[in-house]
């Protein structure tokens, strides 16, 4: 590697795991553009700083978002990544393909960009790295054409995502895949063209177990849940207790709420405690199955980290029944996005907002009744938000 | 920088086609540039109510206004902006008023 002119980057493709560098380079023996974003990597590494310039506006006809200008601050070094616009394309609702269309996606992206792809980005959509100006509007009419859209950027509603779901998983209380994909068609107009005052990301997980970290990653989570008893399946649970797990140790005793009681014989939950972590229903799912009445729990807030710190969502409703057409719950989405889109500050998340005029605000503004479920984290924390007047009420 | 010519008139513009040196703005600049965002024929009394709405703002506050505080003074939904302006209000409006880039974001 003596003569490499890619000393840094090389050091990259040492060790076990897969590499970006040893993709880059695969690709760049077809594609100069890649060949020339090794060029400016390794120059970035050299010189510790960043060579794309900050921002670029760019788009195809009719859309606000889904593109993303990138232009390099060393065209003269490295003219193939001038310009290296990014385009997001919505992905298929739990991420499931067929062979043929990814093939498509990828033969389309051969003909007008880099080639470079990332599957998937945060988001969810399928990001396409890499693009020269005047292909943005032919490779959107080729995608369309393949059966694609773009998925959204900039202050938009980003594209929604959700876990597998009811596709692949049993323990699904929603249809995590219709309400992400009835939500996707729905809000259409929000997500390509851009009027709120910063990104909106609705995710959707079918169960706690939260496999799309919803809770952490949207602004509107909607998280699969049940009402009442966990069903148990004693048969199995002793099947359970004559194989290698430890009940005792591994479920009852790793329970968050202490909730659960096994005797050796006989396992009991009690239900009032339950917080719904899905220790014991993962552990022991042959055994274990959520409760029979269903729905979500709603949450607002999450966010990563820039403008102000991450933030968790948090419950504001702490259970809905979800049934197409979700009428109830896209009332809930528009009223809290009216509210938000009204007294947010430029690049202020709904969270942020939140936090800033105030929980109680909040609620009244979107109709929603403070329930003691409201809380910041489960059984510790819980806001004071009633208004001076209800406390009067109550002491009555 | 890249430099573009409309109607006899030379204009220094970044990649995107923003106006560098925004006091070189005029309304020939605006009528000739209109083809390039995708405006077909003259601009009308609509499209200049929005670029001179912009403007003005501009000027006051030296930012391009949120999207829904166009909408809101000029009573006019998205729908209608985008008619008016297919590349979109970020790109396509701001650009032939002269403001500055707005600042993007992924």
């Amino acid at each position: 590697m003596a003569n490499s002119k890619t000393p840094l980057l090389d050091e990259l493709e040492k060790g076990k795991w897969p590499s970006f560098v040893k993709d880059l380079k695969q690709a760049a023996e077809k594609n100069p553009m890649a060949e020339d974003l090794i060029g400016q990597l390794e120059l970035s590494y050299k010189e510790k700083i960043g060579h794309w310039k900050h921002g670029g506006i760019v788009g195809v006809k009719g859309y606000g978002a889904g593109v993303i200008g990138r232009y390099s601050d060393r065209p003269d070094l490295f003219p193939n990544v001038q310009a290296f616009h990014t385009m997001r394309v919505n992905h298929p609702t739990g991420w499931f393909y067929k062979t043929d269309a990814l093939r498509k996606l990828c033969d389309v992206w051969d003909k007008h960009g880099s080639g470079l792809t990332n599957m998937h980005g945060a988001t969810g959509d399928v990001i396409l790295l890499g693009m020269k100006t005047d292909q943005l509007q032919p490779c959107f009419d080729d995608l369309s054409e393949a059966g694609f859209d773009l998925g959204g950027s900039g202050s938009a509603l980003r594209t929604p995502s959700a876990c597998v779901g009811p596709g692949r998983c049993e323990w699904a209380c929603i249809d995590s895949l219709d309400v992400c994909y009835n939500l996707t068609m729905t809000y259409q107009g929000q997500m390509h063209r851009p009027m709120f005052p910063y990104k909106f990301k609705i995710k959707v997980s079918a169960c706690p177990n939260d496999c799309v970290a919803s809770i952490a990653r949207s602004d509107f989570s909607i998280i699969g849940t049940w009402k009442g008893s966990i069903r148990i399946d004693q048969k199995e649970v002793t099947a359970y207790a004559a194989s290698d797990l430890n009940i005792q140790q591994e479920v009852c005793d790793l329970c968050p709420t202490k909730c659960m009681d096994w005797d050796g014989k006989v396992l009991k939950i009690n239900d009032a405690d339950c917080n719904r972590c899905m220790h014991c229903i993962n552990l022991m799912p042959k055994a274990l199955r959520p409760g029979q009445e269903q729905g979500a729990t709603i949450l607002v807030g999450g966010k990563a980290p820039i403008v102000k710190g991450a933030l968790l969502s948090w419950v504001i409703v702490p259970f809905m029944k979800l049934e197409p057409p979700y009428t109830e719950l896209k009332d809930l989405i528009e009223r809290i996005q009216d509210w938000w889109d009204e007294h947010g500050k430029s690049r202020e998340r709904l969270g942020e907002l939140i936090n800033r005029l105030g929980m109680r605000v909040f609620l009244r503004a979107v109709g929603l009744p403070a329930v003691p479920q409201m809380v910041k984290a489960p059984r510790t924390n819980p806001y004071v938000f009633f208004w001076p007047e209800e406390i009067q009420k109550e002491v009555k | 920088m890249p430099q573009i010519e409309l109607a006899g008139k030379t204009y220094e513009v970044d990649e995107d086609g923003f106006l560098q040196e925004l006091d070189k703005w005029n309304e020939e600049f605006a009528e000739a540039y209109a083809h390039v965002e995708d405006i077909e024929g003259k601009l009308t009394e609509e499209h200049w109510m929005v670029i001179n709405y912009l403007r003005n703002y501009f000027q006051q506050f030296g930012i391009a206004p949120m999207i829904r505080k166009i909408c809101k003074d000029l009573k006019i939904d998205m729908k209608k902006l985008y008619e008016l302006f297919p590349t979109g209000p970020a790109k396509g409006a701001c650009k032939l008023a002269g403001l500055s880039k707005p600042t993007g974001c992924v």
